[in-house]
């Protein structure tokens, strides 16, 4: 308690930061766990009455029970197979000498930059009731790829990248020497992967099941497009009971399930998992000397990542031909009509979504280099709470922040449902994490002596931040805004319950036009979608290598 | 300006346990004076960055005042206070050029763009750093870096320049000829300073004066001299340099020196520490180089010994020598040994020293 005073005596000291600190609490507050706070309390007191029927009827209704259960099936099945895809690309690139390793990387990492369900389209163009293999090749009508199958593999294809990113980090951050040292002590090539590579790569691994976990559970395009109705899913039945049935705490008790195995599993991964990686230390950068595999297992290798290939190419490749053909399935004839849809009636969701993504994402990544700031390099009261409820939204699926912002904020005294503003609040707060990683990443590498420095030399903390601190963490700045960009543009889970007919999104559109069918439109947008995400980040990572050379070039690989 | 320094503490506690406490520095009392420079020296987790980081502001003491001239500064955040600091990985902004680290203090002054440039010029050519203007950080080697670091602190001309183990990331060539140029700046600018080192030769050669610590403690404060050849205590005399501890009895207390007897022979000691009474145990401090070696018996030496164990090192030859009755074997240092000539292993060899050389201690 006495620590605690003196903290605040210091931080009176310094208005400006003080100022900052409690800015930055109040606003966490106000849009993060007020929202979240509010889907507790609409699903047990609805009518200003505490009631634990709502609540109640996940586990008493069949069909709700059903979708409870069938959310973290998916979860789990999306965990276990897509960190394993994710971890054969990751070993197969870091640890063999195939050929078009480049290749194999862009394509481990392209589904990240495209909305989330562009799997599922792809797979409904493909094996869908008109599919171009079920129904043109295959001549069937009633192949059934709605339900589990046809919404793992979305999944999987969606998901197993970020797995990929995570494992790769991992994998390159194990000294190949410890491999060579295994190997000669005597050990065979599998005993050392048995014994040496893969112990040290499980609690990365751990880790990225824990995420493949959160986000399967909280994504909602895939299954919203593909669960069918006999295998519901929870975000999903969450959207439709306040969309389609307009019962709100029916859907926020649902949100508030869904909220338990998510924050449960983040849990786990931020105190437990996280503490166990294994950090080698090696006193120069050590080369890979790649002799972890045989080659019968290294073509085995490049034989799997080659099929996988093959099935994103194919995904793009069908969105692509999707979207130039007059109607997908039956009539095959050129046209650019669903482009000039795009660019006429649907150009405003295309402004929008621009406006959005441009203007949320630098206010996010700014705030998330302040708070990466305070949390490494300063002690206040309160400290603790502001990194963990700005990491929060992580964690929380998109479902459940979107459903507590249409409770939070519907009402006196903060009236935002329909405006831009709603939209705006949602992203930036959605995206701080990002920020704050890749700043606490960054922060943790700059010698702190380096910020006493300026101070010694007479800056204040303010001068000190904006001349020292800020400059050294910009590429970290930029490249969390490539991500968090990314991610503005293909959200949907929060989203959507946020759209109004003045403020629209492309992901909102391309889901509409999925269910109305009209697959053509769906992929032009989707394609358009996606070229702007690429421009964009051609875009920023130019803009640093000029302004910044070598120091951005090296800092933006995804 | 002066430096003072009142009752010194600092207290660390656990953040995560408040009741796990660790007193990094205990109840330091010092007094620096205008120009001079001294050195905190001792071995590592001794409090003595602590207490650095006490004097630039960085850590807020416990207990204790700290006055620079004639302002208690305790209330003085690090950015208003006037000393400057050379860290110990230099912390030279990586995004800034050699120029624009060397003035980032001025500017942060408000001192004009102009004034800035011509007083970096000037501080560059005095530390010899004309051809790196504009040079980026990542561009230049250590010793270049350390030049820059310290050209950074003193443009300012502050007060007190604080130095945090400056030298400890260079190889030792290059430490050697950087402590004598950092010697000749602060002589040169007549700035008080203080020195943080664990290393004792860098000590001897940047001081006018020492300060050993050991466990938040101040041992002794001194010159080099003092230091080395008057240790006040135990610690001092093993921490500094190396040394032999004879056991030996008082025989006499007279007024200006100590009547001491080893091995049955009785000698006046001019120099030590500590009051002894009559047939009180003592130390006689001696250290290696002082011991004089012969094969043959001169006078009455002080002790027979055989060589155990010689290493040549060019310049000198350091001996271990086994003596009856004691477990720990005496060490000796000869210089010139082609002039004075080599001793072989099992070789019996008389030790003696020059009284003035030694220095008597308590035993405890």
């Amino acid at each position: 308690m006495k620590e605690k005073l003196q903290q605040i005596k210091l931080l009176s000291r310094d208005p400006v930061l003080l100022t900052v600190i409690i800015a930055i609490l109040v606003s966490l507050v106000l849009f993060i766990l007020y929202p979240l706070s509010k889907v507790i309390i609409v699903s047990v007191y609805p009518k200003g009455e505490f009631t634990v029927d709502f609540l109640a009827k996940v586990v008493t209704s069949w069909h709700l029970r059903q979708a409870f259960f069938n959310s973290l099936l998916m979860g789990v099945l999306t965990a276990v197979f897509g960190s394993l895809v994710g971890f054969i690309f990751a070993f197969t690139i870091t640890r063999t000498n195939i050929p078009f390793k480049k290749f194999f990387n862009l394509m481990a990492i392209i589904p990240i930059i495209s909305p989330p369900f562009i799997g599922a389209l792809a797979i409904i163009m493909l094996f869908g009731n008109n599919g171009f293999i079920t129904s043109t090749i295959f001549g069937l009508s009633n192949f059934k790829i709605y339900g589990i199958r046809g919404l793992l593999f979305a999944q999987i294809v969606t998901f197993f990248p970020v797995a990929y990113i995570t494992l790769k980090g991992v994998l390159e951050s194990i000294s190949p020497t410890l491999e060579d040292a295994a190997m000669d002590l005597g050990g065979s090539r599998f005993k050392v992967f048995k014994r040496v590579t893969l112990p040290l790569a499980v609690p990365g691994l751990a880790s990225a099941m824990l995420i493949l976990f959160i986000e399967t559970l909280a994504d909602f395009g895939n299954p919203l497009i593909l669960a069918g109705s006999r295998f519901p899913i929870l975000s999903v039945q969450a959207y439709l009971e306040i969309t389609g049935m307009y019962n709100l705490p029916k859907g926020a008790a649902l949100a508030f399930a869904l909220l338990i195995p998510s924050l449960t599993a983040f849990f786990i991964q931020k105190y437990w998992v996280s503490k166990k990686q294994y950090v080698t230390i090696t006193g120069k950068p050590t080369v890979s000397s790649i002799k972890l595999v045989s080659p019968v297992v290294k073509w085995l290798l490049f034989a799997t990542v080659s099929l996988f290939a093959l099935v994103i190419i194919m995904i793009y490749a069908t969105i692509m031909w999707g979207a130039f053909v007059n109607i997908w399935g039956s009539d095959n004839t050129f046209t650019l009509r669903h482009f000039y849809y795009v660019f006429g009636v649907g150009f405003e969701a295309v402004k929008d979504t621009l406006i959005i993504a441009g203007v949320s994402t630098p206010i996010s990544g700014f705030m998330g280099m302040v708070i990466a700031f305070l949390v490494v390099r300063k002690r206040f009261p309160g400290k603790q709470f502001m990194e963990i409820s700005s990491l929060l939204s992580f964690a929380v699926p998109g479902t459940v922040i979107g459903i507590g912002y249409i409770l939070a904020f519907n009402d006196y005294p903060i009236m935002l449902t329909g405006t831009l503003s709603i939209l705006l609040l949602n992203f930036i707060f959605r995206y701080i994490p990002v920020g704050i990683q890749s700043g606490i990443a960054v922060l943790r590498q700059v010698d702190p002596s380096i910020e006493e420095a300026a101070i010694d030399l007479g800056a204040d903390s303010r001068s000190t931040f904006r001349r020292v601190t800020l400059p050294l963490m910009i590429p970290a700045f930029f490249s969390g805004l490539i991500y968090s960009f990314v991610r503005a543009m293909t959200a949907i889970s929060a989203a959507i319950f946020l759209v109004s007919s003045k403020w629209n999104l492309m992901t909102v559109q391309i889901m509409s036009q999925v269910n109305s069918g009209r697959l053509g439109a769906a992929a032009a947008f989707s394609l358009v979608l996606v070229l702007i995400i690429l421009i964009a980040i051609l875009f920023i990572r130019s803009l640093i290598s000029y302004r910044y050379g070598k120091l951005g070039g090296t800092m933006l690989k995804i | 300006m002066s430096v003072t320094l009142k009752n010194i503490s600092k207290i660390f506690k656990d953040p995560d346990n408040a009741a796990k406490e660790f007193t990094a520095v205990k109840g330091v009392d010092l007094d620096i004076f205008e120009g001079e420079m001294v050195t905190f020296l001792g071995p590592s987790g001794c409090g003595k960055t602590t207490t650095l980081r006490i004097i630039s502001g960085f850590e807020a003491p416990t207990t204790g005042e700290v006055w620079i001239s004639d302002q208690m500064v305790n209330n003085i955040p690090p950015n208003k206070r006037d000393t400057s600091m050379v860290f110990q990985s230099y912390a030279i902004f990586p995004h800034l050029s050699v120029a624009q680290n060397i003035g980032f203090g001025l500017e942060l002054k408000g001192v004009k763009p102009k004034e800035v440039k011509k007083k970096v010029e000037e501080i560059i050519e005095v530390m010899n750093l004309q051809n790196l203007y504009n040079r980026r950080p990542d561009q230049l080697s250590g010793g270049q870096q350390q030049r820059v670091a310290l050209a950074r602190a003193i443009i300012n001309r502050p007060k007190v320049l604080l130095f945090d183990e400056p030298l400890s990331n260079l190889d030792a060539k290059l430490r050697d000829q950087m402590r004598i140029e950092i010697r000749r700046i602060q002589q040169t600018f007549g700035i008080t300073s203080i020195y943080v080192t664990h290393d004792q030769d860098e000590a001897m050669t940047v001081s006018d004066r020492i300060m050993v610590m050991k466990d938040g403690e101040v041992m002794q404060i001194g010159t080099p001299f003092e230091i080395y050849s008057r240790p006040s205590n135990n610690f001092v005399a093993d921490f500094i340099g190396r040394v032999n501890f004879l056991s030996a009895t008082v025989a006499a207390v007279e007024t200006d020196s100590i009547s001491v007897e080893y091995n049955g022979i009785s000698k006046h000691f001019p120099s030590w520490n500590g009051d002894f009474k009559k047939e009180e145990t003592a130390h006689i401090v001696i250290r290696p180089e002082s011991l004089i070696l012969s094969k043959v018996e001169k006078g009455s030496p002080l002790l027979l010994g055989k060589i155990k164990r010689s290493v040549y090192l060019g310049p000198t030859v350091e001996y271990e020598i086994e003596v009856e009755n004691r477990k720990k074997p005496i060490l000796a240092v000869t210089y010139n040994p082609v002039e004075e000539g080599f001793y072989k292993n099992g070789e019996l060899v008389h030790i003696d020293f020059k009284p003035e050389a030694a220095h008597i201690l308590p035993t405890e």
